[in-house]
């Protein structure tokens, strides 16, 4: 009796002190397909640590306003953070998030066994130092759709080839892609009219900016010159960058759908869904969502890498984000125990599965993974090509500055190319003073 | 209160606070009443405009605690009076401001003239005029921007409908200078309604004895109109341009459901400049200057403007 009462007592303190040990932990990240993935992923989680998982998921326009507000308040709200590439400079430098060096180091997660680009655009401040602010948890780009079955219309491709003199296929170059843009501008397919291309020109948040800039790369832009920082002239400027965003205008104002002059990523889904688009410029996110839909599911789209510039340079818009653990947290070990937990390269592989985009090596680099889905070659070769925008802490006044001047000569129209690189040089440059970098 | 009530009332007062409250004057009881009113202004009117205005002197950033924070002087104020966008989205407020108060006032009182005639279905009508105004800013941009659509939105068929002019052929959100119209126009739309019921409030106040003695005098109804409605509704319509002025001035979500401030910055109400200076920018002490001059120029026109005001009512 009295070895029974005892042994109760171990049970009954053995939970308690279960129960001590198990925390709440709130993840924060944007409201979209791969946060109810990682929900579903997070379960294993809960089961091994006991600890219990929450979620606070913000649409993507007010993501960055939401949290960063938590983050610049000092918030309590957030263990966790999937923040976006652009805010590691910041928190970093502001001390929002903590330092995961020791803790890489003590639980040896190497970052060697991430995408270079997605270390370096995710995790590291200063850039190119090894000092770690996150581990790369969503591996994500800017890369295009395109209905692969009005490609293959054989009437279609006869029409095409004869009036360029090239087959209709996935483009090299960006002229070529514009070429397929102009080709099935207003054409009348099944009875509908359908249009072009669909791209980036949302104003409010970051919109064009990721769309113009996926363009200027390959034409030349460089945001500094590499023997001296934040000296932009000439390079922000340059003569290949004025052709890029000229490029970008003429593809707005030639083969986007009527009514598309404040559209990101949603606008861009529905376009493509609804089959008004033969090209769709968006994150890479989207792809998982298009290979089952009803409507382009399937065979019906195909996926392809930014084209090449007219000079055969090749990058791409960076997106994606790592998670970091919130400095203003008070269950930091806890939270550093779900990064443990997701670095594993068994928790990466089902991440992908769930329709997360990994960034582990061993994942993205397995012989299976390029066939794994019709996306994921596409997906490989975009993240080799990758650059991103500045993740300076003024990151958000560069942005809004360069929104202003895109947004005001591509979709409205005002100025020169030359003109709109030129104000944004000297507003960046004036941010920078602010900075104290000069 | 009869003098039973208060003998009721002094009677059913405990003894014990009835003997606490004893000696206390009339002067002590009104302060006992005000003070907390006047903490509470202190506390979320006052002190946070004294800070606002202490933060505008510096170079603050919210996001940016570990910087030194440095006194600039009017630094904060010289650059943004200099600064091109702000004279710009400044101008864009105006022109949203005095459009919108232009034709909300003429249709808002033309539609109150006439639901003020005794007709069958009056009310009915007065019921579907307010609907709009019962709906939130952000969702009447959401539902006007699908009505803006090109391809699928009812707007642009109705202009083809009048007009001829092939719907797909021009966007009224993306257009440099249809843009700002557009915002015009929901707005009016929306808020139309309020001023419609403020002048109404204005036409019924109106003794009805005044217009059967211009009928005995034979007056036409143009001059009724000229020299009782409008001169008596005009304390009320000046109310309505004051209501509306001041939430104009600090329209916001409308405007950015809508166009998002763009197509380029047509449609940058200094509010949405602002919130990006405050909230995305983070410059905390630049947006502080920003605010204390909007501030200014608010306070300053709605002060004159209620002078006048109360010149009309006293006439």
């Amino acid at each position: 009796m009295l070895t029974r009462a005892f042994l109760a007592a171990v049970v009954a303190l053995g939970f308690s002190a279960g129960a001590a040990q198990a925390k709440d932990l709130t993840l924060c990240w944007a409201a979209w397909d791969p946060a109810n993935a990682l929900v579903e992923l997070s379960k294993e989680y809960e089961a091994q640590s006991g600890n219990k998982m929450h979620f606070e998921f913000v649409p993507w326009t007010s993501f960055a306003d939401r949290m960063l507000n938590e983050l610049n308040s000092g918030g309590k709200l957030c263990d966790l953070m999937i923040g976006d590439s652009q805010w590691i400079g910041g928190a970093a430098e502001n001390g929002q998030y903590i330092k995961l060096n020791d803790f890489f180091d003590a639980n040896k997660i190497k970052m060697d066994d991430f995408i270079p680009a997605t270390v370096v655009g995710y995790s590291e401040w200063p850039k190119n130092t090894p000092n770690y602010w996150a581990l790369p948890a969503f591996g994500d780009v800017v890369g295009w759709t395109y209905r692969k079955d009005w490609f293959a219309r054989p009437e279609l491709k006869t029409e095409f080839k004869a009036k360029y003199g090239h087959d209709l296929a996935v483009p090299a170059t960006f002229d070529e892609l514009k070429q397929i843009a102009e080709f099935f501008q207003n054409r009348d397919i099944d009875g509908k009219k359908v249009y072009g291309a669909s791209i980036y020109t949302e104003r409010g948040s970051e919109g064009i900016t990721m769309g113009v800039m996926d363009v200027l790369y390959s034409y030349g832009f460089k945001y500094e010159n590499p023997d001296k920082p934040y000296d932009m002239e000439g390079f922000v400027n340059s003569a290949n960058a004025v052709k890029g965003l000229e490029f970008y205008k003429s593809l707005y104002d030639c083969c986007v759908p009527p009514g598309s002059s404040n559209g990101y990523m949603t606008e861009g889904v529905d376009a493509f869904k609804s089959g008004q688009v033969a090209m769709q410029m968006n994150f890479a996110f989207t792809w998982p969502g298009f290979n089952t839909d009803a409507n382009v599911g399937g065979d019906r789209t195909g996926y392809f890498a930014n084209p090449a510039g007219p000079n055969g340079e090749k990058f791409a818009q960076l997106g994606g984000q790592g998670i970091s653990v919130v400095a203003a947290s008070d269950k930091q070990d806890a939270a550093l125990s779900y990064i443990k937990w997701f670095a594993q390269p068994s928790v990466q592989a089902k991440w992908w599965k769930l329709g997360g985009y990994s960034a582990l090596r061993a994942v993205v680099e397995d012989p299976g993974f390029a066939t794994s889905q019709p996306y994921a070659q596409t997906f490989l070769d975009s993240m080799a090509i990758v650059k991103d925008f500045w993740a300076e802490p003024s990151y958000a006044t560069l942005l809004q500055s360069s929104q202003k001047w895109f947004h005001d000569y591509v979709v409205a129209g005002n100025g020169t190319a030359k003109q709109a690189l030129d104000g944004l040089v000297a507003d960046w440059h004036a941010t920078f003073e602010e900075d104290g970098k000069y | 209160m009869s003098d039973h009530l208060v003998q009721r009332v002094a009677s059913a007062t405990p003894p014990k606070l009835a003997r606490r409250i004893r000696g206390v004057s009339d002067r002590t009881i009104a302060w006992l009443f005000v003070t907390p009113t006047i903490f509470l202004l202190l506390a979320v009117n006052i002190f946070p405009l004294i800070w606002t205005i202490r933060l505008s002197l510096t170079n603050f950033r919210t996001n940016r605690p570990n910087n030194p924070v440095e006194f600039v002087g009017f630094d904060n104020y010289r650059k943004i009076l200099t600064n091109p966008d702000t004279w710009a989205s400044l101008q864009a407020t105006a022109h949203f401001l005095i459009w919108t108060i232009v034709l909300q006032v003429v249709i808002g009182f033309t539609l109150a003239y006439l639901i003020n005639k005794k007709f069958r279905g009056n009310d009915l009508w007065t019921t579907l005029i307010v609907l709009p105004m019962m709906l939130s800013p952000a969702v009447v941009g959401n539902f006007w921007t699908f009505l803006y659509q090109p391809q699928i939105g009812l707007f642009n068929y109705f202009i083809e409908f009048i007009s001829g002019v092939d719907p797909a052929s021009f966007s009224m959100i993306g257009d440099v200078s249809l843009a700002p119209w557009t915002i015009v126009l929901v707005d009016t739309w929306m808020w139309t309604p309020f001023v419609m019921l403020i002048c109404l409030a204005g036409l019924r106040s109106i003794p009805p004895s005044i217009y059967e003695a211009a009928e005995c005098d034979r007056a036409s109804k143009w001059r009724q109109f000229w020299t009782i409605t409008l001169p008596m509704a005009l304390p009320f319509l000046m109310l309505a341009v004051l209501f509306r002025g001041i939430e104009n001035f600090k329209m916001f979500d409308l405007v950015v459901q809508l166009t998002g401030g763009g197509p380029g910055a047509t449609t940058l109400l200094t509010s949405i400049d602002l919130k990006r200076e405050a909230f995305e920018k983070w410059r905390t002490g630049f947006a502080s200057a920003y605010a204390v001059i909007l501030f200014v120029t608010v306070f300053g026109l709605a002060s004159i403007y209620v002078k006048a005001l109360n010149k009309v009512k006293d006439r």
